[in-house]
């Protein structure tokens, strides 16, 4: 009996040092499984603010997610509220939706009615307005500011400039 | 070691080497299944043989098919449909059967729900077929992303997304799990790997374990009988087969298996023929595009029940229900409180329960697919409630049964 | 008797589900649009009796081939598909060969007067941005009667109906706009075999260069229709060629005004793209079910023998 819980003991022993193995295992499968170098470096993307017109919704690709870009009226700044005016990027004169287009409910791409100055999600009937706040559920939060940059007249998207952090820091870009 | 004779026969030295007649009594003719049974109680079989036409189907399209987001629409679109002799009837046969399998399964599950084949010693019967359920539902979901359209792709994008956790905002998940920051080629790639791999093995593993479990409870009967199966067995060896309880599982219970499985395949080759349309969503035949949402995303039928419980809540209570509906299958032989083993209709209020439950499941698979708008919506959420209210009510219910 | 009770409910339930799931879901996504059978009846009818030899005069004097190609009769502009869009405004004039057979020819008299009314486009052009194809003001004498002439012309050289094939009505009316990849078809034509990959990918990049004209024009790439008899339908396809601002109010894409003939070919052309296996099918299924049922009756004889000694 000794005998056999002294055997007891090495295998509880030896079933440790394979479960070691196996936790280490898994660590590599888990980070075979990460988005790769190549993915997470997918670039920056330069948009050129200077040919987008009001109240045209301009859609660009970044990381694969839609970005939308949204040149406000000046009708749209004399209605907007203080959390409105919060999320709005300021280049020169102009004011500027710029927001990543997927609904926060379950990222479908929202449609862009111009005629009613708001954005129409076809998927479950979620809306917001142009400043990408939500108005009407399903969606639990306004679409989201990407991290970006504005060089001159040219926004940088998937870079954190000095606009962006002050944003984040007010709480604004999510 | 063992002796060995001389083999008289090559029948005589595979027994000897692999007992062959032993497993032949042990597997068919000696495996004991009620005589007191109607055709639901073949779905098993139907299921194995709907099983197989995956796997065979299956095989051949894999022989073609590309998982490359540039080509995988194409090879299957062109390469597949075009090209290959009778890729046509591959794809067809692998879309319906895995469409037809839900159809199946659900039957099946309700059949045991109807008779109460879930409880006093069958528990493992259907907790290793909940595990099924889970199994093929991975199985078909990551299937449904290989032809790369656009319901492929939404659907991915959508399903995926609920791994954020509502509120929590665990994109990390998300994103881990793509292997992207939107469904692309790394996502493709592993759940084509899933697909043709790791789910089907698990699966054929799962299904081992399901026959293993109903050895020793035994299959139950239309009654929910309690009887000696070795007396009744010993009276049907005897020559008094008529008069025994029970029959072999081959030929006899085999043989009508055989049959309904005749009538079925009649029924699904019709629908590869001529009404293939609801297996394959016309939307998914546009090639996916990250940059276009279709204007009604919906999962296949099998999954808008608990699709359509997730939808009319806010985004944490519509998760919430959401894993709720997932996950209470599973415990039915524990919220089941009556030891009472009979037909639903025998049982009381718990017949009100069962069909109230398959009205309800029909309700939420039609608002699932239906735009969620007016009066769509307010059904939608009567019915989600509905199902919750119904599981809650299940344990009081069937506490309140009279026992036989 | 009470097998048949259970396969009863089974049935009743499943079918209601499919009902529900299936047509009665899509009936209420997607409204369901007539077809009209192709009158055009917002077009006036043509009043004079057009005569063809007239017609030539007035077809060749009008400038009619200073855009368009009419290969049967040789008179080509000499220029290649993509020149052609080029400087015609984004898209390649159609060769008039066999207009008067593909077209109708209420909708050729509309166009010939004004083109962008009678491919129903008007709210995408004006004065300041006038369509591509310049109206016919007439040539100096009655203008119906002139307008009649050329209609009568452009059908005195078409072939008839019946030597239209499914992929020339597709060639014509949609392909130079749509794509059709499994048919091998861009929008400048049938995409040779090249020998040399260079030549290939000179050719690829005139296609790119053409889909770029095309998009401007459009204002966005009209989608590749190789799988659109799958994606949209037959029916779909027919009423969204015959008006298409009934489907989608508000497209770029205009009424092309064909004959219900021509329409009919247009979708039979898709499904050869699309659902190119279906004549094969049709006549395999019968075998197969025969077999199935002769299978049946089998797996019934075998049942009914190994159970009489069980009841």
């Amino acid at each position: 009996m000794e005998n056999n819980s002294r055997r007891g003991f090495m295998g509880k022993a030896f079933g440790a040092v394979a479960g070691v193995g196996a936790v280490g295992s898994l660590v590599a499968m888990k980070q075979t499984w990460d988005p790769l170098p190549s993915v997470k470096a997918a670039g920056f993307t330069n948009v050129d603010l200077t040919t987008v017109e009001a109240n045209v919704l301009v859609v660009e690709k970044w990381r694969g997610k839609p970005i939308f870009i949204l040149k406000k009226t000046p009708e749209m700044l004399a209605k907007q509220n203080d959390e409105q005016n919060a999320r709005d990027i300021k280049v020169g004169e102009d004011s500027y939706l710029v927001c990543i287009g997927l609904c926060t409910h379950l990222g479908c791409i929202p449609a862009y009615a111009s005629g009613e100055e708001k954005f129409k999600c076809a998927c479950h009937g979620g809306e917001f307005d142009t400043s990408g706040i939500d108005i009407l559920l399903p969606p639990p939060s306004p679409l989201p500011i990407p991290p970006f940059k504005i060089d001159g007249t040219t926004l940088v998207l998937g870079e954190e400039g000095e606009e962006y952090k002050k944003m984040k820091e007010a709480g604004v870009t999510v | 070691m063992a002796h060995f004779e001389k083999a008289k026969s090559i029948h005589d030295w595979l027994d000897q080497r692999l007992a062959i007649d032993k497993v032949n009594k042990v597997m068919q003719t000696e495996y004991w299944i009620p005589k007191n049974i109607n055709f639901l109680w073949a779905m098993g079989m139907v299921l194995v043989i709907t099983f197989m036409m995956l796997l065979v189907s299956g095989i051949f399209l894999l022989m073609y098919y590309q998982p490359n987001i540039a080509t995988a629409f194409d090879s299957v679109n062109y390469t597949i449909m075009r090209e290959v002799e009778f890729g046509w009837l591959w794809r067809h046969v692998h879309a319906v059967a895995a469409s037809v399998v839900f159809l199946i399964i659900y039957i099946h599950m309700f059949t045991g729900i109807y008779y109460g084949s879930y409880k006093k010693g069958r528990e493992m019967i259907w907790i290793s077929g909940m595990l099924l359920f889970v199994a093929f539902s991975a199985e078909a979901f990551s299937g449904y992303m290989l032809p790369w359209g656009q319901m492929s792709y939404w659907a991915g994008m959508v399903i995926t997304n609920l791994f954020s956790l509502g509120s929590l905002e665990m994109n990390g998940i998300v994103e881990w799990i793509r292997g992207d920051y939107v469904p692309a080629q790394a996502f493709l790639t592993r759940f084509f790997m899933l697909h043709v791999l790791l789910v089907p093995l698990a699966i054929m593993a799962l299904i081992g374990i399901h026959f293993a479990a109903l050895r020793i409870p035994h299959v139950n009967n239309q009654d929910g009988d309690e009887f000696d199966y070795d007396e009744e067995s010993a009276k049907y060896l005897a020559g008094d087969t008529k008069g025994s309880k029970v029959i072999r599982f081959a030929n006899d219970f085999l043989s009508k298996d055989l049959f309904v499985v005749a009538v079925y395949l009649i029924f699904f080759f019709y629908l590869v023929f001529w009404n293939y349309g609801f297996a394959m969503d016309p939307v998914n035949f546009d090639p996916a595009d990250g940059l276009k949402t279709p204007a009604h995303i919906y999962p296949e039928w099998y999954f808008l029940w608990s699709y359509e419980i997730l939808r009319p809540f806010s985004k944490d209570i519509g998760l919430m229900a959401f894993g709720f509906a997932q996950v209470i299958f599973v415990l039915l032989p524990f919220l089941d409180r009556s030891p009472n083993v009979a037909p639903a209709n025998r049982r009381g209020p718990f017949a009100i329960w069962f069909w109230l439950m398959i009205v309800d499941l029909i309700a939420l698979t039609a608002m699932g697919k239906l735009p969620p708008e007016g009066i769509f919506s307010t059904i939608g959420l009567y019915a989600a409630v509905t199902f919750i209210a119904l599981w809650v009510a299940l344990p009081f219910i069937t506490m309140m049964e009279k026992k036989k | 008797m009470k097998e048949f009770i259970i396969l009863g409910v089974v049935t009743f339930f499943s079918l209601v589900t499919y009902y529900l799931v299936e047509p009665y879901a899509h009936h209420v996504m997607h409204p369901h649009v007539d077809s009209k059978h192709f009158a055009y009846a917002d077009l006036p009818a043509l009043e004079k009796v057009g005569n063809a030899e007239d017609g030539a005069n007035t077809f060749m004097a009008g400038g009619c081939i200073g855009c368009h190609n009419v290969e049967s009769i040789g008179m080509m502009t000499g220029m290649d598909a993509l020149a052609s869009a080029q400087a015609f405004g984004g898209v390649n004039p159609p060769d008039l060969s066999n207009a008067g057979t593909i077209y109708d020819e209420k909708f050729l008299a509309d166009l010939i007067r004004n083109p962008a009314h009678a491919t129903m486009v008007e709210h995408k052009f004006s004065d300041v941005k006038p369509h591509p194809m310049p109206p016919f003001y007439g040539a100096g004498g009655d203008m119906d009667q002139e307008v009649a002439d050329i209609v009568a012309y452009l059908k005195s050289i078409a072939k008839p109906a019946e030597e239209i094939t499914p992929a020339m009505a597709y060639n014509n009316a949609c392909g130079r706009c749509h794509s059709l990849k499994y048919e091998g078809w861009t929008q400048m034509g049938e995409k040779p075999n090249f020998k040399y990959k260079k030549d290939e990918l000179r050719y690829d990049a005139n296609v790119l260069e053409y889909q770029e004209g095309v998009t401007k024009y459009m204002g966005k790439l009209p989608p590749d229709l190789s799988m659109y008899y799958k994606s949209r339908g037959a029916h779909f396809i027919e009423t969204f060629i015959e008006d298409p601002q009934t489907h989608l109010a508000g497209t770029a894409m205009p009424r092309v005004g064909v004959t219900a003939d021509s329409a009919e070919k247009i979708v039979e052309h898709l499904a050869d793209s699309a659902d190119t296996k279906r004549v094969e099918r049709e006549s395999i299924a019968k075998n197969v079910m025969i077999y199935l049922l002769i299978f049946t009756i089998f797996a019934y004889l075998w049942k009914r023998q190994v159970w009489k000694e069980l009841h």
